[in-house]
């Protein structure tokens, strides 16, 4: 595949549930690795709710097309961070409907079609971490996912998303039994809603259980890359950039401001084991 | 050059027609193998399957008389709906299936688990070990009261933790099996609970259950933009394919603390939550339900949360939504 043949590494972010977090992990995990320095991409294949526009600030972008392909949208007006010169682009059909209400009612072969195109056709580039956020379920985006990447040696791998209680990590057993039966390597385990620090009394109230991922992790002999609490502040940072954007106030980048928050230095510390993961010898 | 255009209208009011057995993997621009057109557009020319397609009937689907048959003893049929996962959808349809079957032993409840990637309900109804039952007549439903039965793959995989790798047109053809071949029997109620999203399932369930009458949905959110987003996607679908709404219900309301009885917004609704959602679409908006751990722990074990703390804020809000689903489908009568 010509439009991946620059890219350094593949990793994919799966669960079998929905709603545990998918998309903010890929995104701060896009976030924390541009950190380090690397450029970034992300391709959203949640067709039906595509959200990574919104994550990053980017709802109103348009794509445009060149000769070869699609040129995916840069994050922050593709400004690179000056310390370290990291970035990020992403793709995504958030990006192709009239309107962002616009449902997108698509039987499988369409899904299918438009996951290839998507592997195909976009020019990613020179682009050291590709990340691919998908929908819940193992359906045919998986499959189609599983079936484009089979041939390709830059995938590196899946991170499975999951909250603590067992009605989720029951349907993430199945993803990880997936993962098997296709042949993906399962990279690590990222525990998301893991309590909630109480802003008043500071006390931690465990809001989906806790502790799921972890034994997850251990009953399929998978690392346990860590557990992320629930942040409202995560989400205001998004929506502070979602109401700001174009405005006088949008100088501050996503990029600094997401090193302000709290989330910052547990995604430091994930992608860290990401990239002694799929980088063993160093880059 | 390659166009970004825009995805296509597809008809969802059509009668559902019938697939032919393929033999081959449907190419990029497939009419549909049960359209009109199957082995005769541009995209069939060099397909496998373009003999199988073009001598298939063409027509409705001859097992649709017979679904409507067997859903004909069925009174009232919701729909659970949200364009976003992991909003609750399966821990509401539980609770409003338990809520339903307490009003009286007589009134009969049905779930159908139509989520056959990640079904949550047999485990939520303390029923995961269960199997179901082949007869002549049908598939029997699990019962997890007397008055209360469900089904969903889960019962039938050789091992619970299985993963279902299924493309859409084998996902449909279970549905179908679900609606043609279980025997509901005489319910007052039939909860629908479905997979996150508006592709094979939602199409599915709707082509198939229209000529019986879907008394409407309901469908579910949680208070922020980027659930929001999805879910606004989930009515747009319901207005295209003729589904009524019967409301909005906001999960995930208001975190209080159980140390200091404080309130957070977990979930911060930034641009006015599912109330403002509600207004700006023009649908009834029927309450918030507040965050409460033990809903979780309760769906976790299996126990309804109605019976373990009746005496918690989120059931009263919760009791006070199935009171206005049960107004809006006209079922008043059933408190007299």
């Amino acid at each position: 595949m010509t439009s991946l043949n620059r890219v350094k590494h593949v990793v994919l972010v799966l669960s079998g549930k929905g709603g545990v977090g998918k998309s903010s992990v890929t995104t701060q995990l896009a976030l924390s690795l541009a950190t380090r320095g690397y450029s970034v991409g992300v391709l959203d294949i949640d067709l039906t709710g595509p959200n990574i526009p919104r994550m990053f600030g980017v709802e109103s972008a348009s794509v445009l097309s060149a000769p070869g392909g699609w040129i995916p949208v840069p994050v922050d007006g593709g400004r690179t961070l000056a310390e370290s010169g990291g970035s990020i682009r992403c793709m995504s059909l958030g990006f192709l409907l009239r309107d962002r209400g616009d449902s997108v009612v698509w039987r499988g072969p369409k899904k299918t079609a438009m996951v290839r195109q998507f592997l195909t056709d976009v020019l990613w580039g020179e682009m050291d971490y590709l990340l691919v956020d998908t929908p819940p379920g193992t359906s045919d985006e998986h499959i189609s996912l599983a079936e484009q990447l089979r041939s390709l040696t830059i995938v590196d791998g899946a991170v499975i998303v999951t909250t603590p209680q067992a009605v989720a990590t029951a349907d993430v057993r199945k993803e990880v039994n997936f993962c098997k039966k296709v042949g993906i390597d399962i990279l690590g385990v990222v525990e998301n809603m893991s309590g909630f620090v109480c802003p008043h009394c500071s006390e931690c109230t465990n809001v989906f259980s806790s502790g799921g991922g972890k034994v997850l992790a251990e009953q399929y002999n998978i690392d346990f890359f860590g557990a992320v609490p629930i942040d409202p502040s995560f989400v205001m940072m998004i929506e502070d950039n979602n109401a700001n954007a174009g405005s006088e106030e949008a100088n501050e980048s996503l990029l600094d401001k997401y090193q302000k928050n709290a989330l910052c230095p547990i995604f430091r510390e994930i992608a860290g084991k990401v990239v002694a993961k799929t980088s063993p010898f160093g880059e | 050059m390659v166009i970004f255009e825009p995805p296509p209208e597809i008809s969802l009011r059509d009668p559902p027609a019938v697939a032919p057995e393929l033999v081959a993997p449907e190419p990029e621009h497939c009419p549909g193998p049960e359209s009109q057109n199957a082995g005769k557009s541009d995209a069939c020319a060099g397909c496998p399957n373009q003999a199988i397609c073009a001598a298939a009937p063409k027509g409705p689907d001859p097992d649709l008389p017979l679904i409507t048959a067997r859903l004909s003893s069925i009174r009232h049929k919701l729909l659970v709906l949200s364009g976003k996962g992991g909003v609750g959808k399966s821990t509401f349809s539980t609770m409003l299936a338990h809520a339903f079957a307490a009003t009286s032993p007589d009134t009969q409840v049905g779930i159908m688990d139509i989520d056959i990637c990640g079904p949550s309900i047999p485990k939520m109804l303390g029923a995961e070990n269960e199997s179901i039952h082949v007869s002549a007549s049908g598939w029997s439903p699990v019962y997890v009261a007397d008055n209360l039965c469900l089904m969903s793959i889960q019962f039938m995989l050789p091992s619970a933790d299985d993963a279902i790798i299924w493309r859409g047109a084998k996902k449909n053809g279970m549905i179908k099996r679900f609606l043609k071949d279980v025997e509901w029997g005489d319910l007052d109620w039939l909860v629908v609970d479905t997979p996150p999203g508006t592709s094979d399932e939602h199409l599915s369930v709707n082509t198939y259950m229209r000529e019986s009458g879907v008394s409407g949905a309901v469908v579910v959110t949680t208070p922020q933009e980027v659930a929001l987003l999805d879910v606004r996607k989930e009515i747009d679908f319901c207005r295209k394919a003729g589904i009524r709404v019967l409301g909005l219900v906001e999960n995930m309301s208001g975190f209080v603390c159980p140390n200091c009885k404080g309130e957070s917004q977990i979930f911060r609704a930034t641009t006015g939550g599912g109330e403002a959602l509600a207004k700006e679409v023009g649908v009834e908006f029927l309450g918030k339900v507040p965050l409460d751990p033990r809903i979780g722990m309760a769906c976790d074990y299996g126990e309804s949360f109605f019976d373990a703390y009746p005496d918690s804020p989120a059931c009263a809000a919760l009791m006070e939504v199935v009171g206005k689903v049960r107004r809006l489908v006209g079922d008043d009568e059933d408190n007299v």
